[in-house]
């Protein structure tokens, strides 16, 4: 049994809301209630969830840019928060992120050259020549021609900006990238590719993945299990195709129901959630999911459903299982 | 019976400094559509399927000029109407909804505000009867309480809510054809699908014919009945849904389809290699050579001439796909 690279544990961030300077503040906002998983070396974990439910926050808290109220992240064996100056630094090396939009995370004032080499300067201590080796190997892994380095983030398309940012993800010792919408932002005839170098990728340096989108048809390509999130809290996790062939929470169920056809006879279960996601400062007692669920019983009002396993690597919260 | 609309050989070009520069984004766009038929305009961004819609109501941005063709909406031409004509057209026979319900809404006006003033305006109104009207529509598309909630302003709406907003404002004039640019884009899955699902309804109800501007071929899927597959200004294949889907012939479509990811699974992506080529320096022949692994020496020279596929639509390509004999 191999240990896991990254190991979450009932991490919880509240985000205290209203009030001014002096003021009290009026409630708080449970962005992220006490979620756990686990990442393996060399494995993607995709998070799906409509916008709202916490996912961006699971992210900038694994990002270390962000202190979690309660729980512990794990990352190689040690608690991140308990993790000194240097070790710090260290974590920071190693789990990288790649944002959703590149027009906006590559600063258009350096060149090429200088953003990916920002954080091997930062943290490696490598001299110039061996920084322009790194960075020429580099844009080779992303299919870029060395001579790209001299040039400015402009002169790229949108697709080819985003392997720009993955390729600063990976210039440190990584071991983790989380990728924050990689591929919302790109067009259909891009994302292949990018999900495409992705995967290929981890094939060549066994890094790991924290993926997260709403897309799920891209999230299941991607991933090797999929975490559902519904108002900050983990209601589905199990493996990607099983979890395609066979969703069981109603949450869960409903979101396939609802990622479109990928050819106009498709057979589907139609599920049509009434009403939107409430709001996380005054989330329903219960289970979350119960005003909108379609097969809700009397008790989901009142206990909150665990995150149990029903079979071997399936996790479900909730009570019909 | 003439269509409803028909588009014939539309070309509305930008053109920037001092007209040296001239980017087509809409190059000979021809295509018909039926009274209650959904027609699907696909295709990636910087294509001319936005374009070709501002063509339509004629709300193009400066800069931008219909360079020739025309548009008949019931067999009367679109094109000669004089800007105040055309303000009757708008929101009385087509409509639109665009992208961004916060950008078409004004946070200054009450939801009654706005929905009412197509009424006013178009169908004249007035007092009780145009109370009870705007009850109706705002019911229609299905918010809750339409009595308190109409007296609200935009900013006191959730997305999806604000986007139904925006659909009870298209139907107010009572249009024949709303013009739907991508209006799911910014929604959540789950609130997608209960707008999609609420225009279909609101079609079966009135009998509106819908343009759908998408790049998402899953809502082509879901909504469409005929689809335009546009690249680089042209509509490089036209077909009804199902022939699209099943037996795609312009070697475009046929590469957007193998680069969707599908659910459960994971074989390899399709990426069509390059990038869509600029407006404004097309490359000579066919736009899609540089990209198409079919391409032949005639590709790169000759421009495709719109070819009919025996019934099953059009396609602008020297070599299209022969679709498999069917089983």
């Amino acid at each position: 049994m191999h240990k896991p690279l990254l190991e979450v544990r009932d991490l919880q961030k509240h985000f205290p809301v209203g009030g001014s300077l002096f003021g009290k503040t009026r409630g708080v906002v449970k962005a992220v209630d006490g979620i756990s998983f686990t990442i393996n070396p060399g494995e993607t974990l995709g998070l799906v969830g409509e916008s709202g439910c916490g996912k961006t926050t699971t992210s900038r808290l694994v990002l270390a840019a962000e202190e979690p109220t309660a729980g512990t992240i794990e990352f190689e064996g040690r608690n991140v928060a308990e993790l000194s100056g240097a070790e710090r630094q260290s974590y920071r090396r190693k789990v990288q992120v790649v944002f959703q939009d590149p027009y906006s995370s590559l600063s258009p004032r350096m060149r090429v050259g200088d953003i990916i080499a920002e954080p091997i300067r930062a943290h490696a201590g490598l001299s110039s020549a061996e920084v322009r080796a790194r960075v020429a190997a580099l844009l080779e892994l992303i299919g870029l021609r060395p001579d790209a380095a001299r040039l400015f983030p402009h002169e790229f398309s949108g697709g080819q900006r985003q392997r720009l940012a993955i390729a600063r993800a990976l210039s440190t010792d990584t071991r983790l990238v989380v990728l924050d919408e990689p591929v919302s932002a790109l067009d259909v005839s891009i994302r292949a590719h990018i999900i495409s170098l992705l995967e290929e990728i981890q094939r060549r340096l066994s890094v790991s993945y924290l993926f997260i989108a709403h897309d799920l048809a891209a999230v299941s390509h991607l991933s090797h299990r999929t975490a559902v999130m519904y108002l900050g809290k983990l209601v589905e996790v199990t493996d990607s195709l099983e979890l395609c062939r066979a969703p069981l929470h109603p949450y869960t169920k409903a979101l396939f129901a609802a990622s479109l056809p990928s050819h106009p006879d498709e057979p589907r279960e139609e599920i049509v959630l009434s009403g939107e996601v409430p709001s996380a400062l005054n989330p329903p007692p219960g289970c979350r999911f119960h005003p909108r669920c379609p097969f809700v019983m009397p008790r989901c009002s009142e206990e909150e459903p665990k995150l149990a396993e029903v079979a071997p690597g399936h996790r479900v919260a909730c009570h019909l299982y | 019976m003439p269509p409803l609309l028909r588009v014939s050989d539309l070309r509305t070009y930008y053109f920037g400094f001092h007209g040296t520069r001239v980017v087509k984004a809409v190059d000979g766009v021809s295509f018909t559509v039926e009274p209650g038929e959904t027609f699907g305009l696909v295709g990636e961004s910087g294509c001319g399927k936005t374009t070709t819609c501002h063509s339509i109501v004629r709300l193009l941005a400066p800069g931008a000029r219909i360079v020739s063709g025309s548009i008949e909406l019931d067999g009367q031409d679109l094109m000669t109407r004089s800007p105040a004509e055309m303000r009757k057209v708008r929101g009385r026979r087509i409509a639109t909804i665009l992208q961004d319900p916060m950008a078409s809404l004004d946070p200054l006006f009450s939801i009654y505000d706005q929905v009412a003033e197509p009424a006013y305006y178009h169908r004249g109104l007035r007092g009780q009867a145009l109370r009870q009207r705007v009850k109706e529509l705002l019911t229609g598309v299905r918010i809750p309480s339409p009595e308190s909630r109409m007296r609200e302003f935009p900013h006191q709406m959730s997305g999806g809510m604000r986007q139904r907003i925006v659909g009870a404002i298209a139907q107010a004039g009572g249009p024949r054809i709303i013009i739907a640019d991508e209006p799911t884009t910014n929604l959540d899955v789950t609130i997608q699908l209960q707008y999609l699902n609420l225009l279909k309804d609101l079609q079966r109800a009135t009998g509106v014919a819908l343009i759908f501007v998408t790049h998402n071929l899953g809502i082509v899927a879901k909504m469409c009945d005929k689809v335009a597959v546009m690249y680089a200004g042209k509509i490089v294949e036209m077909q009804s849904v199902r022939g699209l889907f099943y037996r795609p012939r312009h070697p475009y479509t046929k590469a957007l389809l193998d680069s969707i990811p599908k659910l459960g699974v994971k074989e390899p992506l399709y990426g069509i290699p390059g990038q869509p080529p600029d407006l404004a320096e097309l490359p000579t022949g066919c736009s899609f050579h540089p990209r198409c692994q079919r391409a032949v020496d005639r590709c790169r020279v000759e421009e495709p001439a719109q070819l009919d596929l025996n019934g099953d639509g059009t396609a602008r390509c020297w070599l299209p796909i022969e679709p498999l004999p069917s089983a």
